[in-house]
């Protein structure tokens, strides 16, 4: 990648980061809190996905 | 008298929500296949990183800048159609570069498939279930703080270990999104389509990116 490439990346995720930063302390701050059924209702899927995506580097893994 | 009322407020909500489910997922697939086409125009006129950064940054200044002016009207329809064949534009040079690859094509569909088994997973998980995810919205975007901070480190530094570890942090984040923004749509959080579907598809497109290059590096191609 050109240095001016880089520059440009690097100032635009800069940029990102300071506009997701204030939504972000939002849900930090005023966001409801799970509970611990909560939290394993949401593992399920997301561990199912992990499972799939491992799958999928096996698959293709020469 | 106050319980047929009830029973009518709770009818309408459930309604508006469907309208918005319903019209996220219409609009969702028609700018997916614009998308794709626009990738397709990219890597026809073999497009420039630089180019496809320019058409990047033009896409999110679209989303920021210029979409809550028109969410609300027609016009907005189509700042989310330029959103995303500008974001489809900044995939072709990507697309061109693993498809010189021996194998490449069949990395880019395996990706594409396994973005779509992920997508249509979590999302009729959700709908399935009509979990609410919304408590994860504050570990999402403060997880998605942390990998930009680490991205724009990896820029400069280019530790390949660090940019897989990214790549898997995204997949994981983004399935969280779906999650989350889906979970938003049925219970209300966002009534908005246009927002919902630009949320939607920024998922699907980080998702995509990240997963075909951890898949092309675990094949040996990056």
């Amino acid at each position: 990648m050109d240095t001016w490439m880089k520059v440009v990346s690097a100032a635009f995720l800069g940029v990102m980061l300071i506009f997701i930063w204030p939504t972000a302390m939002h849900w930090m701050k005023n966001g409801p809190k799970g509970t611990k059924k909560d939290w394993q209702g949401a593992i399920i899927p997301l561990a199912a996905m992990v499972g799939f995506v491992i799958l999928l580097i096996m698959l293709v893994k020469k | 008298m106050d319980n047929y009322g009830q029973v009518v407020s709770s009818n309408a909500s459930a309604l508006a929500t469907n309208k918005v489910l319903r019209n996220t997922y219409t609009l969702l697939s028609m700018t997916l296949l614009f998308s794709a086409a626009m990738a397709g125009v990219a890597m026809a006129m073999q497009l420039s990183h630089g180019a496809a950064l320019g058409a990047m940054i033009g896409a999110i200044v679209l989303v920021w800048f210029v979409l809550p002016k028109f969410e609300n009207s027609a016009a907005g329809l189509f700042v989310v159609f330029a959103f995303t064949g500008l974001m489809g534009l900044s995939l072709g040079p990507m697309l061109s570069y693993y498809l010189a690859f021996p194998g490449g094509a069949d990395l880019v569909m395996t990706a594409l498939g396994g973005t779509g088994v992920i997508f249509l997973g979590l999302s009729g998980y959700v709908l399935t279930t009509r979990k609410d995810f919304s408590f994860l919205g504050g570990f999402l975007f403060v997880g998605f703080l942390v990998v930009l901070g680490a991205a724009i480190a990896n820029i400069f530094f280019a530790i390949p270990a660090l940019s897989l570890a990214i790549s898997a942090a995204v997949i994981l984040i983004m399935s969280g999104f779906i999650l989350f923004d889906t979970s938003r749509i049925i219970h209300g959080g966002e009534t908005n389509y246009l927002r919902a579907t630009v949320g939607l598809y920024l998922n699907i497109h980080n998702l995509f990116v990240h997963l075909l290059h951890l898949l092309s590096f675990f094949a040996g191609d990056d």
